[in-house]
């Protein structure tokens, strides 16, 4: 079983600052990191390597220092990563994303042919969970959002059934392989490299693809060329224009403080005062 | 398989001119999501957006439902009447039961080609997003998740797509210039509902899904609903009591609940608390959280943050409790009271106590 | 089956940096670990570069290194409550290329220097903890690391991980540290605009400014306090013995804080958006501390080595000479086919000798013996305090302040050194 593992690398957005004269983003110091959510993603798919056997690649899009993402990865136990770069992909929406993706998956599974591909829920700076779907619909292969376990696969039938989360519940599903997985967050949890693959992971020769080598010839479907989508403004969320009362009284007593709060809030919202009751 | 790209380049902001093709495209869709036979109120959230907007527009709002034949389904389409749609476009058919990825994606694409909307609105949710990205890469356009804010730039017919970015530090604002139709998803509860006019009616325009179930891979061997009554549902509580790092210690956590207990009132918390295991990860609310807006949020101990306020700045009233004057909640709260979230909340819910008796014996 | 190597760096510091890059240079198989996910990770504050060290391992450095600013100006402030008193040194002969002394940010330093090791053909390998040596009797021959199947093998392992190493205490070579020698330092790193820098402190475009302080800031401590400019943000700090800390019953969170707030150093931070909290202990060790340097099979570069001074915050140039010198006797007894046995390794004591390293640390050596431990009372102590210091007072999350705060807490609870043992403790367990 070939399964590939789309992962992306991104700043921890944990640690982003937003620079407080110009608004921009203060990428100084920030780390990059692997996309949490895909962490996931290859935690299950190593997972089913373990059971199953066969191989599991990497594929990620993006700037060179992505490269360590990939070897990441490696060091968790994949087999294989590729690194698809090209300036070409600059400015790239998820459409043209997803189109550079799965033309490269189309190169790959020429190799070795492709059982499943993974991907995680969505970014945290992208964030939009598109990518997944948009890559199971140009390779026209069955789609598994938001998976939450997969029960089993029978590698002769080419059957896989999982769980999927659904608002109101869980989806048990049967489809037929090759299929998309989008990996649910807490599904698994990463296990910790080994020093021999940590050796591997730093000796890995990686391979590194431009657009040729990932067999996309119409630059008109990449980069901001081959995205629908323009981001016309950027900016920081604005205060409300009437801050806070602040509610103060002599004795600065909470009894105090309380009683003059409710007072002073059932007068402006008498409608709020009935809700509450009759929610009580 | 998807269809070509007929694609152009996208023209440059300034004088943009609409390709005459993709004039035919009008009207504003709302894809109106259901489950097991209820309704999903973003899909009602969206129509009430979807208004303002078609009015901005001049043009019609349809829902767009899809489900097995029978009055359920039928009875979607006048609710989506009576929440601001002019038409519905309906699919009829057994194999919409439960939804999956294939059949809805193929009935929506064939709906979009053949009626050509500008707009296709869809609720952020797990099915909404699985769909629409399917749909989107399918018709080859752009769509924009996740959004906080939408509204249109009327000279170009385009829509501006507004959503929190960089881990919500940030906002931007997404418009799809030379694609139709435009798509967006929003999620649950960041748009206001809009009220009922049970006085609306509505054309229906009935299509075909034209699929056999023997064409459709994927199959759903069963349904495990949640079970519902333990499972907090902030999103739909009226009136909120949030706590925060600032409450220190997990015990000191009941003086959140007490409170709560006497207004009858959900309990929400900050992500830091939720990660620290004092409540239930139901009960995060914010960007990686639920999005609320009660009638009245209580927010104790919590500073604000921008990842927060997204998920809650949309309720009536919002009460902040925190001991430091300067923090950014008292920027956006309606009422602030700066002092120790640990003597306050007990008088609080005091007050509310006496005053609800009293209100009580009055009324 | 388990690897070998000519050389094991431990820790990836201007130190372990330097040791590398040279040993690799030089053709030798080298491995280097380092505990952070990143080389630089763990170090985000700015701090200044003295380039003759660097200089003499990358003379073309200044191509390509992250350098923030090259310090034009000089600042020796004498403050009161509301007051100072200094003198200004600017001169335009320090605009003269090459430039002596840079403003850098560690993390972004450390990274390009670990790259350039690198290219060099050291294997790299982080996020891996060196837990303990691997010893054949008093001959060290290797490492073993927190990973599954961890032991790694090496002629030599060279100890570059950082102030109070614990790996040369675990190994016995150099003994525990008291903690009332010990020097807590903290600073904070603050953005701001480009253009703001330049106008307060009256500077053009890679210019920058360093300003040195004494006086009440320290409430009557000894230590100083500093601020320097670097191209997008302001490095403010101060450092004190930790006892001191302790019997003035503030917290170095505290101390900052009141030091930000003088009316002198206020101003020079308005507009700005504190980004990095980060504290370290600095050992007052000095010459007479000097622990052994090297032993079969293993030598100890950096801050490990106590070489460190203190007075000037200086340890980075010190840093990168010990790394060199180190490395290059491992690879003169290569070349001669020596093995890197003590007898042998007393050369790289000899070249530490010649060099500033010994001549400064020499001028320094009055300073408290820090090495007259009671093993029976401190065993884990430093350690623990050591680990409290850099974990704790470390920013890598959104809630250090409140931990700080919390360990500030304790410093002024509790008194006894047992006590500030136990809350230390605690704190560091609350972090595991
Ligand atoms: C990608 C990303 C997603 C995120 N998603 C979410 C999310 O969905 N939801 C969320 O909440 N956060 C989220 N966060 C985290 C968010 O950035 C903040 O860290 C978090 O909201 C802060 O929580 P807090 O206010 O409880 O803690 P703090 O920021 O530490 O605030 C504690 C507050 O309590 C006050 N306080 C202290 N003691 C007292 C006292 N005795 N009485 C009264 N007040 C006191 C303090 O003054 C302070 O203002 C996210 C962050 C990222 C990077
Ligand atoms: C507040 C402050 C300000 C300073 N300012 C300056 C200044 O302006 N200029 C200057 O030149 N110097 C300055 N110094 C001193 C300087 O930071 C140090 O002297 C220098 O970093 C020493 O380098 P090193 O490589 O020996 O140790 P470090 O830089 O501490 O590197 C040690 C490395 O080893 C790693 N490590 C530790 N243990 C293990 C293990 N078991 N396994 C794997 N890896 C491990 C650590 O993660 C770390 O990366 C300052 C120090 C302080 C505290
Ligand atoms: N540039 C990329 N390279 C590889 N995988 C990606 C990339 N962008 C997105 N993905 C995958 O698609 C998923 C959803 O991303 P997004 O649509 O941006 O939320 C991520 O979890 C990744 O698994």
């Amino acid at each position: 079983m070939h399964i590939v593992v789309c992962i992306k690398q991104v700043p921890d957005s944990a640690q982003i600052r937003v620079h407080p004269v110009t608004n921009t983003i203060m990428r100084q110091g920030v780390p990059a990191i692997v996309n949490p959510y895909d962490l996931y993603a290859l935690e299950e798919a190593l997972k089913l390597k373990d059971e199953y056997g066969g191989r599991v690649t990497v594929l990620t899009m993006g700037p060179p220092m992505a490269e360590a993402a990939l070897r990441k990865a490696i060091s968790y136990g994949a087999d294989d990563a590729i690194l698809v770069t090209d300036r070409a992909f600059a400015g790239s929406d998820t459409l043209a994303t997803s189109c550079a993706l799965a033309s490269a998956i189309s190169q790959i599974h020429k190799d070795m042919p492709v059982d499943l591909i993974f991907t995680g829920k969505q970014t945290i700076d992208g964030d939009t969970a598109q990518v997944g779907p948009g890559i199971a619909k140009r390779l026209d292969m069955q789609l598994l959002t938001y998976v939450s376990k997969v029960r089993s696969i029978n590698i002769d039938k080419q059957e896989i059934v999982v769980e999927r989360r659904s608002e109101g519940g869980v989806q048990v599903l049967n489809t037929k392989l090759p299929s998309l997985i989008t990996v649910l967050e807490g599904t698994n949890e990463m296990r910790f490299a080994t020093m021999a693959n940590m050796f591997r992971a730093s000796r890995y020769p990686l391979k590194v693809w431009n657009r040729e080598q990932a067999g996309i010839e119409d630059i008109t479907k990449i980069g901001l060329k081959g995205s629908p989508t323009v981001v016309s403004k950027v900016f920081a969320p604005t205060a409300r224009s009437i801050k806070a009362e602040m509610i103060e009284c002599e004795s600065g007593e909470p009894k105090d403080l309380s009683v003059t709060l409710l007072a002073k809030m059932f007068a402006k919202y008498p409608k709020l005062e009935q809700e509450i009751a009759k929610q009580a | 398989m998807m269809s070509e790209a007929e694609a152009k380049k996208p023209a440059g902001k300034k004088k943009f001119e609409l390709d005459d093709r993709l004039k035919a495209y009008k009207g504003i869709w709302v894809f109106i999501e259901h489950e097991r036979g209820v309704l999903h109120s973003v899909s009602l959230e969206l129509l009430g957006e979807a208004r303002k907007l078609a009015d901005k527009l001049g043009v019609e709002v349809a829902g767009v439902v899809m489900g097995v034949p029978g009055e359920t389904t039928r009875s979607f389409c006048n609710e989506a009447f009576h929440y601001g749609a002019d038409l519905c476009y309906l699919l009829e058919d057994p194999l919409l039961a439960d939804y999956r990825n294939e059949p809805f994606t193929k009935g929506m694409t064939d709906l979009v080609n053949k009626y050509q909307p500008e707009i296709l609105l869809l609720g952020a949710t797990t099915l909404g997003r699985d769909l629409a990205g399917s749909v989107a890469t399918t018709l080859q356009t752009g769509l924009t998740a996740d959004c906080t804010e939408l509204n249109v730039d009327i000279d170009v017919r385009s829509l501006l797509a507004t959503r929190p970015t960089f881990g919500g530090s940030l906002l931007c604002t997404i418009q799809t210039l030379n694609y139709r139709p435009q798509m967006a998803t929003v999620r649950p509860r960041v748009m206001p509902m809009p009220d009922e006019d049970k006085s609306r009616a509505g054309r229906i325009v009935e299509e075909k899904l034209g699929m056999i179930e023997t064409s459709i891979i994927t199959k759903v061997l069963e349904f495990i609903p949640d079970e519902m009554q333990d499972k907090p549902q902030l999103p739909f509580a009226d009136i909120i009591v949030s706590g925060g790092r600032g409450m220190k210690k997990p015990e000191n956590f009941n003086l959140i609940w007490d409170l709560a207990a006497v207004l009858g009132a959900e309990v929400g918390a900050t992500r830091p608390v939720v990660q620290s295991g004092w409540v239930e990860l139901d009960r995060q609310v914010g960007q990686s959280g639920k999005t609320v807006r009660p009638k009245l949020y209580i927010a104790a101990g919590i500073s604000g943050a921008i990842q927060h306020r997204v998920g809650m700045d949309a309720s009536d009233v919002i009460i902040a409790i925190n001991n430091d004057p300067n923090a950014p909640i008292f920027e956006f709260a309606h009422y602030g009271i700066v002092g120790n979230a640990m003597t306050i909340l007990p008088a609080l819910t005091e007050a509310f106590k006496s005053h609800l008796a009293t209100a009580r014996k009055v009324g | 089956m388990a690897e070998k190597f000519d050389v094991i760096v431990v820790g990836a510091g201007p130190s372990g940096n330097a040791a590398a890059l040279r040993l690799a240079e030089s053709g030798l198989s080298v491995l280097q670990i380092e505990r952070g996910e990143s080389p630089g990770s763990k170090n985000v504050q700015g701090a200044i570069l003295y380039s003759d060290a660097l200089e003499r391992l990358i003379p073309d450095f200044r191509d390509d290194a992250p350098l923030e600013r090259h310090i034009i100006e000089q600042r020796m402030w004498v403050l009161d409550d509301e007051s100072f008193v200094g003198t200004h040194y600017r001169s335009d002969a320090f605009n003269n290329q090459p430039y002596n002394r840079y403003t850098m940010i560690r993390s972004q330093f450390d990274k390009w220097f670990s790259e350039r090791v690198q290219k060099a053909g050291a294997l790299i390998i982080c996020e891996t903890t060196v837990s303990h040596l691997l010893l054949d009797g008093k001959r060290v021959v290797g490492v073993m690391t927190d990973r599954q199947g961890g032991e790694i093998y090496a002629d030599a392992v060279i100890l570059a991980d950082g102030v109070n190493s614990l790996l040369a205490k675990k190994a016995g070579f150099h003994p525990e540290l008291e903690p009332k020698n010990v020097a807590l330092a903290v600073k904070e790193i603050h953005f701001m605009p480009q253009e703001l820098i330049e106008q307060r402190f009256n500077i053009k475009d890679e210019e920058g400014v360093v300003i040195e302080m004494v006086g009440k800031i320290t409430k009557g401590m000894m230590g100083t306090g500093f601020l320097y400019t670097n191209r997008e943000s302001i490095t403010v700090g101060v450092g004190c013995m930790l006892s001191d800390f302790k019997k003035q019953k503030i917290t170095p969170y505290d101390l900052l804080e009141q030091m930000k707030a003088h009316p002198s150093i206020k101003p020079m931070l308005q507009g700005g958006e504190m980004k990095e909290y980060t504290a370290h202990l600095i050992p007052e060790g000095g010459y007479n501390a000097m622990p052994d340097l090297y032993g079969d099979g293993w030598m100890i570069v950096g801050d490990a080595g106590m070489f460190v001074n203190a007075v000037h915050r200086e340890g980075s140039n010190l840093a990168m000479t010990t790394g060199m010198h180190a490395a290059d006797t491992l690879v003169e007894l290569r070349k001669e086919g020596k093995p890197f046995l003590a007898a042998n390794l007393k050369r790289y004591k000899a070249k530490l000798d010649e060099s500033f390293v010994m001549k400064d640390l020499k001028k320094y050596k009055n300073m408290p013996d820090v090495f007259h431990t009671n093993p029976q009372f401190f065993n884990d102590y430093p350690e623990l305090l050591s680990n409290a210091a850099k974990t704790m007072l470390t920013v890598d999350g959104v809630d250090k302040k409140t931990k700080e705060k919390e360990i500030g807490k304790s410093f002024r609870q509790r008194r006894s050194i047992f006590g500030l043992l136990g809350d230390t403790y605690k704190l560091w367990r609350a972090l595991e």
